[in-house]
């Protein structure tokens, strides 16, 4: 291009973009426009990874906005780095705690940053499970007594000639090791190493009807997609796994809870009254991990839907 | 081909040598410092290398260079030519000795000094030009004067003096890969002037040029040297650059001085068998006088023949001795020193047939 | 046999071709196995922890509950924090986030591909100007627009900190000997920690938020600048140094006359080395809140939402090309730029003009108009970016479904051939067996020179309390090394010789290369499972890139001479490969291994994720649980030190084989 084509063409592209100025609406300055019941400030609430967890922030995060006029903040992050938030003033609130008696002991007990705020209302179930056509074809497979009759079958070329227990996320505090020795069962600890790997494994089981068991857990949206069959150890009594190493039970049913920092307890921020009324059951929770995981709703969206179609659950809530 | 130069007149016509070199040293090396003065300096190269891992790049060096002179170091690569070079101008340091320019030791200069001594008293010419390829041929050129602190204006017109000097005129604004090895090389040779130093250095200057452009850079350092008049030292592998630039020469092996003298001296008595090696092949009749082939003077001479000069090149005498019936008289300073016959001049070019 | 001094056994030994001498070891190796195998392996079970692990759990809740009460702690933490802080802020408020009381950013899309274009132009040419201009547009398209701003203006706060710090780093350490000493250490350090390790612990130190995530990404990215400048400042040629110091130049004339001009193009072959990795790590930055598409590709995984990973992953090998071409011109042009004639600078000078009075329009416009300042589109997905996301979804679903069972046996094939049997040689060997026979093997192919740093790694190795975890990340390296250099003679070969295979994989490559792992690790879940050879698959994907390109550069830089002196007396094509072209590239291929196996390793972690186990799980679950916090760190340790010792190892071969090569010719 010649230098007067050049400019010729660099003059057309100006006059054209003005002239584009006449039309499309402008940018208003949103300045200080939020509703009025501004005492509630801002709320940074830590977003777990996984979808369950992602829920219970979504419907939180909706209802603090639109109903309180809270500014909510979330921030994706693991479990671990959520505590030390505490400490250093970038959380609030960890809405969905499954345990962690060392975290509460260090955050709570002993920095004294954090606080317990009551139970979210969800039940988890931690154990081992096995797909569902697993469960159809061999019904007694959900005995553990049985496993060993199986444990050929569980094969793979990870578990060096025993069956494959195959474990999942890496956050998980886990007895499985101590678990198969102390049943004395012929198996091998795999570690997928990451919760996406745990769900593909079982996705692809129950596709390819191949033989597999492994770590898993509830409320968890996966189970609304493939409804996994949970393998019944030695039932739980309470202490049977007060010394890790001799662990010979199932799982501890965990009361799933919220803490919060103490400063934001302290606050009396209309948002904290909510975190701590907030309570639903694993129906509820499941629900909206469906709608975000499976059907692709937008968080806000997905919690839109939930909180329409149930007021009277939220709306306790946020009473007084 | 110009006019050999006289040396030796000017050699003793000067005071002051523009360089004295005496007794330096370069061992590289741990502990290198601890090698000269002691028994170990006499060992032999490999044999010092294997006691004390030290390599005796420069061993034991002197000489003194006149003003104007073109004195020429010569040596096959790794003879510590290059080494010794470096070490009067102090790019590499020297070990022990020392070296003088103008009376003054530069070996005791701070890097104040030095730097001003680099600025000022003298330049080099590099055997890969080292020339700086993303400015333009005038900026190269202009960039000692750059250093120096000289205003742009000031030293664009200096630089331009230069570059019709070294024969760039028209080629200001190129840039150094655009130009051929020859031309790169005046632009190194240019920058060095452009500083209007009192001495140049001349690292092996046209090693990477083709023959042809190598005898017309030679004869562009001569033609300069006429013009400009500057002290040069010059480093070089090749013995015919060396012959023909030289006013003196002095060669170089495992780092020490074999010999040192005018082309004629190394010509026609080399000092020793390396030496001798050397020379072989070099066209005697180029290179030695007259009084390399005379002989004395009998009694039964005739007187009659004509005269030369005792530094005439014997191929400028060949016509006159052999249209000659009578042997010619050989004179220096008006005294006959000897007689050369057809016979004696037959010799020397017979024997550079092949 | 008395008779025999131990000069003339050395000198004997020394006659025996290496091959044999490594054959030889590996045989008494394996004899001893069968009759030691299991004992001694310092096994650990995953809960088990050293004393060692518990020391650095108790430092870290030491540091976790001093970080408020300390002043000074705080007072220099804070400092740092808030500058980096503001500097990202300040930049997310120009391209990404609302700002300013303003719902969008202070320029809108049309305002940023505009100035990206004029920037291009501005450091490159026409072409990487128009790339940058589609490749902007494509984020909108993509549906991800804010997000990659969000990408983008981490990766700018990063690079520019690293540039700051790093290049006048780079040319000190290209100037002192003792200060490159004692750098290089550091930064192999820097570069070989997996980032899990410090994730964590940053979030301490420089709270959560965009601090943390720009100094993750700087502690990653750093090192290619500072090393690469250095680099440049050491090659500048003697000659022009020399001429500079004989006219008198001053050290600092020098500096900026000589050095720094003639190393200016290698300078900012560093900066694009800086600019690639710090793309990389703005993803994994997202496991502490860092926002932009590494967020996006995380949730996606969660999911196990293959399609939405992958467009966003788009999104960003789209960023990684752009950055990458962009700098690489502006290399060019440091070359290019002298030898404009005035006529061609005068065109571009309208040229930038032209484009300057356009991004100037553009930023009025996209400041002051809604069109201007939102990219247009859907709200979720862009125009584009759904179709792209549910077509991958579906390719990767009906892969899954029908290539099942030829993957299934792949893995099977690899895993009780290659990798069970390796793994059970190393790892279930005594821990003393192994490292004798390390020690020996790499004083066969690199020296006694190497004997010593090889035997602290291995030293260190036990300390960590980690050894046969390590054994077993060790064995799943080296197959999947194998792999990679198969790959690598293959296919780099092919694209040595032809022009055109070269054209068509090299962006393949490129892609392959900064497309971040999360993307592809739920299909390759899908297809083989949880498992080792997942990990390796994994590691190939990222390493063998990088070992093809080596591969191909050496076969493509053996002098044409010499090949055609081949071809003329009547070699067949499959001589020349193997009697000339592969002999002659002999350094390339050891170079591709070196790198191949650092690649392979800086891997590991992400092999954790999909059932490699050993070292990756354990940085992970470090990572993820509180108590597993010491053991991770020393499990990064470990990985650091297997990079140490393979690194320093192939190096030092490599320049022994050089030497040889050279003695011989």
């Amino acid at each position: 291009m010649s230098r007067v084509g050049i400019g010729r063409f660099v003059a057309v592209l100006a006059v054209g973009a003005l002239a584009l100025t006449a039309c499309g609406s402008k940018i208003e300055n949103s300045g200080s426009t939020s509703p009025s019941k501004a005492a509630c400030g801002t709320v940074n609430i830590a977003v777990n990874p996984w979808v369950g967890y992602q829920a219970d922030a979504a419907v939180i995060a909706y209802i603090a906005t639109k109903e309180l006029g809270c500014t909510v903040t979330k921030k994706n992050l693991t479990e671990e780095v959520s505590w030390q938030g505490f400490g250093t003033g970038a959380v609030d609130v960890v809405l969905e705690n499954w345990g962690h008696p060392d975290l509460k002991k260090t955050y709570i007990d002993e920095q004294k940053v954090a606080v317990e705020y009551g139970l979210t209302g969800n039940k988890g179930i931690i154990g081992w499970y096995v797909p569902p056509w697993l469960a159809q074809e061999h019904p007694d497979i959900t005995d553990w007594n049985n496993l060993n009759k199986y444990a050929d079958k569980f094969k793979t070329s990870e578990s060096g000639g025993k069956g494959q227990l195959l474990l999942g996320d890496p956050s998980f505090v886990t007895n499985d090791e101590a678990l198969v020795k102390n049943l004395k069962l012929d198996f091998k600890v795999v570690y997928a190493g990451s919760e996406a790997a745990l769900i593909q494994a079982f996705r692809t089981a129950e596709q390819q009807k191949q033989w597999m068991i492994g770590y898993f857990y509830e409320p968890q949206w996966f189970l609304s997609e493939v409804k996994l069959v949970h393998v019944n150890l030695p039932a739980y009594t309470e202490g049977c796994d007060a010394d890790p190493a001799k662990v010979a039970c199932d799982y501890a049913p965990y009361d799933l809870d919220k803490i919060v920092s103490k400063k934001f307890a302290d606050s009396g921020s209309p948002a904290a009254a909510l975190i701590k009324n907030f309570q639903w059951t694993n129906e509820h929770q499941n629900a909206v991990a469906l709608d975000i995981a499976v059907n692709k709703l937008s968080d806000d969206d997905a919690a839109k839907k939930w909180v329409e179609a149930n007021p009277d659950v939220w709306q306790a809530w946020i009473k007084n | 081909m110009p006019e050999p130069l006289i040396a030796d007149e000017r050699v003793q016509a000067a005071t002051e040598p523009a360089l004295a070199v005496s007794q330096l040293w370069k061992v590289f090396g741990p502990r290198a410092d601890r090698i000269v003065g002691t028994p170990l300096a006499e060992l032999p190269r490999a044999e010092l290398l294997a006691q004390t891992a030290c390599v005796a790049a420069v061993r034991d060096i002197s000489f003194t260079v006149a003003p104007t002179e073109v004195f020429v170091v010569m040596g096959l690569s790794g003879s510590g030519k290059s080494t010794l070079v470096r070490c009067l101008t102090r790019l590499v340091e020297p070990t022990s000795g020392s070296v003088l320019i103008e009376g003054e030791d530069i070996r005791g200069a701070d890097p104040r000094r030095l730097r001003d001594l680099r600025r000022h008293r003298f330049a080099m010419v590099f055997q890969h030009f080292g020339l700086l390829p993303h400015r333009r041929v005038l900026d190269n050129v202009a960039y000692g004067l750059e250093i120096r602190g000289v205003a742009k204006t000031e030293r664009y017109r200096r630089a331009g003096e230069v570059l019709d000097l070294v024969g760039l005129s028209g080629y200001a604004d190129h840039f150094p890969d655009q130009l051929s090895g020859g031309m790169q090389q005046r632009v190194g040779l240019g920058r060095a002037l452009a500083v209007d130093p009192q001495i140049l250095f001349f690292d092996e200057p046209f090693s990477a040029l083709d023959p042809l452009i190598r005898r017309d850079m030679q004869n562009e350092v001569l033609r300069l040297h006429h013009e400009v008049g500057k002290t040069m030292i010059f480093i070089t592998h090749d013995l015919h650059e060396a012959l023909r630039l030289g006013d003196r020469i002095l060669i170089m092996r495992d780092g020490a001085a074999v010999q040192i003298g005018r082309p004629d001296e190394v010509v026609g008595a080399p000092a020793d068998d390396y030496v001798r090696d050397f020379v072989a092949d070099v066209p005697k009749s180029h290179v030695l006088t007259i009084r390399w082939v005379m002989r004395p003077v009998r009694d039964d001479d005739p007187l009659d023949g004509p005269e030369l000069g005792a530094d005439v090149v014997v191929r400028d005498a060949v016509r006159a001795v052999l249209s000659s019936a009578a042997p010619v008289k050989v004179v220096h300073d008006g005294v006959l020193v000897g007689m050369v016959d057809d016979e004696a001049i037959l010799r020397v070019i017979v024997a550079e047939e092949p | 046999m008395t008779t025999l001094s131990a000069g003339a056994v050395r000198r004997r030994a020394a006659r025996l071709p290496r091959g044999a001498l490594v054959g030889a070891v590996v045989a008494v190796w394996v004899l001893l196995w069968i009759p030691l195998r299991g004992r001694d392996t310092l096994e650990l079970s995953t809960s088990e922890l050293t004393p060692l692990h518990e020391r650095v759990n108790d430092l870290r809740d030491a540091i976790n509950s001093s970080r408020g009460s300390s002043p000074v702690f705080t007072a220099f933490f804070d400092v740092i924090r808030q500058a980096v802080d503001a500097l990202t802020v300040f930049l997310q408020s120009l391209i990404s986030q609302p700002a300013y009381g303003r719902p969008v950013p202070l320029i809108g899309w049309l305002g940023v591909v505009a100035v990206a274009t004029l920037c291009a132009y501005a450091v490159g040419n026409l072409r990487v100007a128009v790339l940058t201009a589609a490749g902007f547009t494509s984020f909108g398209l993509l549906g991800y627009w804010q997000q990659s701003m969000d990408t983008l203006a981490l990766t700018l706060a990063a690079v520019l900190i690293c540039l700051l710090i790093g290049i006048p780093l780079g040319i000190w350490a290209g100037l002192s000997d003792r200060l490159h000493r004692v750098l290089t250490p550091v930064l192999d350090f820097m570069q070989t920690m997996p980032t899990f390790v410090y994730l964590a612990p940053l979030t301490l130190f420089f709270l959560i938020g965009p601090a943390s995530g720009v100094i993750a990404t700087l502690i990653y990215a750093m090192p290619p600048v500072i090393r690469i400048t250095a680099h440049g400042i050491r090659t500048v040629a003697l000659s022009s140094v020399e001429a500079g110091t004989s006219l008198g130049a001053t050290k600092w004339q020098l500096l900026r006359t000589v050095r720094v001009p003639l190393a200016k193009r290698t300078i900012v072959l560093g900066v694009n080395q800086t600019v690639m990795c710090a793309l990389s790590m703005v993803t994994i930055a997202a496991l502490i809140d860092a926002p932009g598409l590494g967020q996006v590709v995380l949730r996606a995984l969660q999911t196990l939402d293959v399609g939405t990973a992958f467009s966003a992953g788009l999104a960003i090998v789209i960023m990684a090309i752009v950055l990458d071409r962009v700098t690489t011109a502006a290399r060019d042009r440091v070359e290019t730029q002298y030898r404009l004639g005035p006529k061609a600078r005068g065109r571009r000078r309208v040229t930038l003009a032209g484009l300057g009075v356009g991004a100037a329009v553009s930023l009025y416009l996209s400041y002051t108009y809604v069109w201007a300042a939102f990219f247009p589109g859907p709200d979720s997905g862009g125009v584009v970016g759904g179709q792209v996301a549910s077509g991958v979804t579906q390719a990767s679903d009906w892969v899954q479904v029908h290539l099942g069972a030829v993957t299934d046996a792949i893995r099977n094939a690899i895993s009780y051939g290659l990798l069970n049997p390796l793994q059970s040689l190393i790892a279930e060997s005594p821990w003393y067996l192994v490292s004798t026979v390390v020690l020996a093997l790499a004083w066969i192919v690199a020296g006694a020179r190497i004997v010593p740093t090889v035997a602290v790694c291995l030293g260190l190795l036990v300390a960590t309390g980690l050894w046969q975890e390590a054994m077993v990340t060790l064995a799943a390296t080296l197959v999947a090394t194998v792999i990679v250099m198969a790959l690598g003679v293959v296919v780099g070969v092919w694209m040595g010789r032809s022009d055109r295979a070269d054209g068509l994989i090299r962006p393949t490559l490129d892609a392959a290369q900064v497309m971040p792992a999360f993307v592809y690790l739920v299909p390759f879940l899908g297809l083989f499972g949880a498992s080792r050879f997942t990990a390796i698959v994994a590691a190939v994907v990222f390493a063998a890139p990088v070992a093809i390109k080596l591969v191909a550069d050496g076969v493509r830089g053996v002098p044409a001479t010499v090949v055609e002196a081949a071809t003329a007396s009547g070699s067949s094509s499959w001589q020349v490969i193997t009697k000339v072209q592969l002999p002659l590239a002999r350094q390339s291929l050891t170079l591709a291994a070196n790198q191949g196996l650092i690649y392979v390793l800086s891997m590991v972690v992400v092999g954790g994720l999909v059932g490699a186990g050993a070292l990756g799980y354990l940085v992970v679950a470090g990572f993820s649980q509180s108590d597993l916090y010491g053991k991770g760190l020393a499990a990064g340790v470990a990985v650091v030190l297997l990079g140490v010792l393979l690194d320093r190892t192939t190096q030092a071969a490599a320049r022994r084989f050089g030497a040889d090569v050279g003695n011989r010719g």
